[in-house]
């Protein structure tokens, strides 16, 4: 019971139940799944659909940080992209045809491949604190977006493209099947080889794990790399759900949500250990919420204040000062009592 | 002869070594100079007085922010939560006053808004190790979700009161000057004293160039970084007011990427975002590059508004790798 209760995922496990107990106390079908067309529906795939562009983000900000970095440039990819990906189609002489869409695809995630060298290099080769270099793309980003699609709100019409949002296949979200197939790929060749291990050195000590002969450099740049490419495919994915690339609204606050997310599973932001499977359970969380406050009918302005109750209760929880204190507290209960 | 020139060489390299502290303040103020002078050459009326007066007025909210963020920076921790926080303040002000509520007592509850998420926050940071940066975030989230609960629409401000106070201004010729700026300058006159007079301020310098030695030589360590959060907090609020006199009312959405801005500013004033160096009054010409940023790209007519992010993002690029550079060669 105690190895159950001290499990790093204990609290943020609790937390999500509760999100989903709320909803079923309110409607007690919430919870079932029904095939219309071969296509599964209800609220759970929601919540997998939904959260595909949010995992995909807090996948590569998992890996940022687990370097001692953060980026707060994603929300700004993610804008990019819809903007880059949208503007290609719209000025392609066939805008429904699948090679368009694919060319679309490339031409937005290498943008944002390129984007994500950017931050790399500041970070891992002019030596600039994470948080301040990503600052700058998450300052100019939208800006860029914005130029990209001249102020305006791009919309299209491509079939192949809304596929990646709305589309099934064998009959589960085409959205979530990527997203999830991506964080298995890297879970696996995160933790499956010793990349994982290296990245956490790199964390928990830059300077020795250099002399210890890990290419901690090139591991930094890589991870920002990687961060921005992930951000772009959440990016294409939210655009193909609306079909609009709105440059000032796409992605606004992901990269809040995503550092929470991380942080809700329980990865520090001191860098070093990282826990991908926290961060599943903290997207999940956060996702989960938005359902929960709409399910109750509280108005979704208010979503916010949730979100802070989770994470302060998550953090607290989490907090060694506060478990010493009540650990503490049983410990001098069980003495009264044996006294007594 | 000898020693004489090496005793003034001497000092010549001590008074250098003395400036660098001012560096990255230097190159703040000379962009901003260089910035005036373009922006005269190429419109005309640009370097008038009411330009120059409207870069103060449009800007003192940013100011206030500026200047609580620059003691959490010193420290080396950020505050996410004080563009949430304007708009909570704001929000309450113009809820209360609808409400009837007398106006001496609604803008110290407004202020004290912000007083008591700020300790909040200190308190999460300092006592249960959260990080600042989540700590803040969390009071972020809270204080925009409180504004919809205040408020969910625009609420706008008719107390006679308050009305008078907003109204009020000093013009000499076409120099004007507003009550908001002139609070805001107050603002900043005492954050400079604190800072740079008071044995708080030197803790708060202390406690950014490094902790722990900061705690072995007995500094009240733990209560200067709550302390900072609650300035910051405190400052937000009171940006939050300046905010209401100047849009005369108060709306829940208000203020969303300020602290993006209130951050710019600092940095681009040369303050280290490592903690321990910068000025208030670099985060205050900060400001006013940011502001002229904007001015300039009204003048020029023909470009977009967003063209005012790209220069924002580029020009603290130019300045943290100024930084960078500064700092490598100091060490």
């Amino acid at each position: 019971m105690t190895r159950i209760y001290k499990h790093r995922l204990f609290w943020p496990l609790v937390a999500l139940a509760a999100l989903l107990l709320a909803c079923t106390i309110k409607r007690p079908d919430i919870l079932g799944i029904t095939v219309l067309d071969g296509h599964l529906f209800g609220a759970p795939i929601d919540i997998l659909r939904n959260s595909a562009p949010l995992l995909l983000v807090s996948l590569g900000m998992t890996l940022v940080i687990a370097t001692r970095g953060i980026d707060l440039s994603v929300g700004a990819t993610v804008a990019i992209a819809g903007a880059v990906a949208l503007t290609f189609i719209a000025s392609s002489d066939h805008p429904a045809s699948v090679g368009t869409a694919l060319g679309a695809i490339i031409v937005a995630l290498g943008l944002c491949f390129i984007l994500g060298c950017f931050n790399g290099m500041l970070v891992a080769n002019f030596g600039i604190q994470p948080i301040i270099a990503t600052l700058i793309l998450m300052t100019a980003g939208r800006g860029v977006a914005m130029l990209i699609t001249n102020g305006q709100i791009t919309t299209v019409a491509s079939a192949p493209f809304s596929t990646l949002a709305s589309g099934f296949l064998l009959g589960l979200p085409v959205a979530a099947i990527i997203a999830y197939g991506v964080y298995l790929v890297v879970a696996l060749l995160v933790r499956r080889t010793a990349l994982g291990m290296l990245l956490e050195a790199v964390g928990i000590n830059p300077e020795a794990s250099r002399l210890a002969g890990v290419k901690s450099k090139t591991l930094v740049f890589t991870v920002y790399a990687l961060c921005a490419l992930l951000s772009g495919l959440a990016g294409l994915i939210f655009a193909a759900n609306t079909m609009a690339a709105d440059a000032n609204n796409a992605g606004l606050f992901i990269e809040l949500d995503a550092i929470l997310a991380v942080v809700i599973g329980g990865t520090s932001l001191a860098g070093g250990k990282f826990n991908l499977s926290g961060t599943l359970v903290g997207v999940l969380i956060i996702t989960t919420l938005s359902l929960t406050v709409t399910v109750l009918g509280i108005s979704p302005l208010v979503t916010s204040l949730f979100k802070a109750i989770v994470v302060i209760a998550v953090t607290l929880m989490m907090s060694t000062r506060l478990r010493t204190m009540l650990a503490g507290l049983r410990e001098r209960r069980r003495f009264q009592e044996v006294s007594a | 002869m000898s020693t004489a020139t090496a005793t003034i060489a001497k000092s010549a390299s001590r008074k250098l070594s003395l400036d660098r502290r001012y560096l990255p303040v230097l190159g703040t103020i000379i962009v901003f100079l260089l910035m005036l002078v373009i922006g005269g050459v190429r419109y005309e009326n640009f370097l008038s007085p009411a330009v120059i007066s409207n870069l103060f007025i449009n800007n003192a909210h940013l100011i206030v922010l500026a200047t609580g963020m620059t003691f959490v920076i010193l420290t080396g921790g950020i505050d996410l939560s004080v563009g949430a926080v304007l708009a909570l303040s704001s929000v309450i002000t113009a809820a209360l006053l609808q409400a009837g509520v007398p106006l001496i007592l609604v803008l110290p509850i407004a202020l004290l808004a912000g007083s008591i998420i700020g300790l909040g926050m200190g308190v999460m940071i300092q006592y249960f190790d959260v990080q600042p940066f989540v700590a803040t975030l969390a009071g972020m989230f809270l204080a925009r979700g409180l504004c919809f609960i205040f408020a969910p629409e625009s609420v706008p401000i008719r107390d006679e009161g308050f009305i008078a106070i907003t109204n009020w201004g000093l013009s000499t010729g076409r120099w004007r000057i507003t009550a908001a700026v002139v609070i805001a300058l107050i603002v900043v006159a005492c954050a400079w004293w604190i800072l740079h007079r008071t044995r708080f301020g030197r803790t708060v310098y202390a406690v950014g160039g490094g902790e722990s030695s900061a705690t072995l030589m007995g500094l009240r360590v733990a209560r200067t970084k709550v302390t900072v959060y609650v300035i910051s907090g405190t400052c937000a609020s009171l940006g939050g007011i300046l905010f209401a006199m100047f849009s005369r009312s108060g709306y829940a959405l208000t203020g969303v990427g300020m602290e993006l801005d209130a951050i710019a500013a600092v940095v681009i004033g040369g303050t280290l975002l490592v903690g321990g160096m910068g000025f208030v009054l670099g985060s205050v010409v900060g400001v006013m590059v940011l502001g002229l940023i904007q001015t300039i790209i009204t003048f020029e007519g023909t470009l977009s508004s967003w063209w005012t992010k790209i220069v924002i993002g580029v020009l603290l690029l130019i300045f943290v790798i100024l930084q960078r550079i500064l700092s490598l060669r100091r060490t």
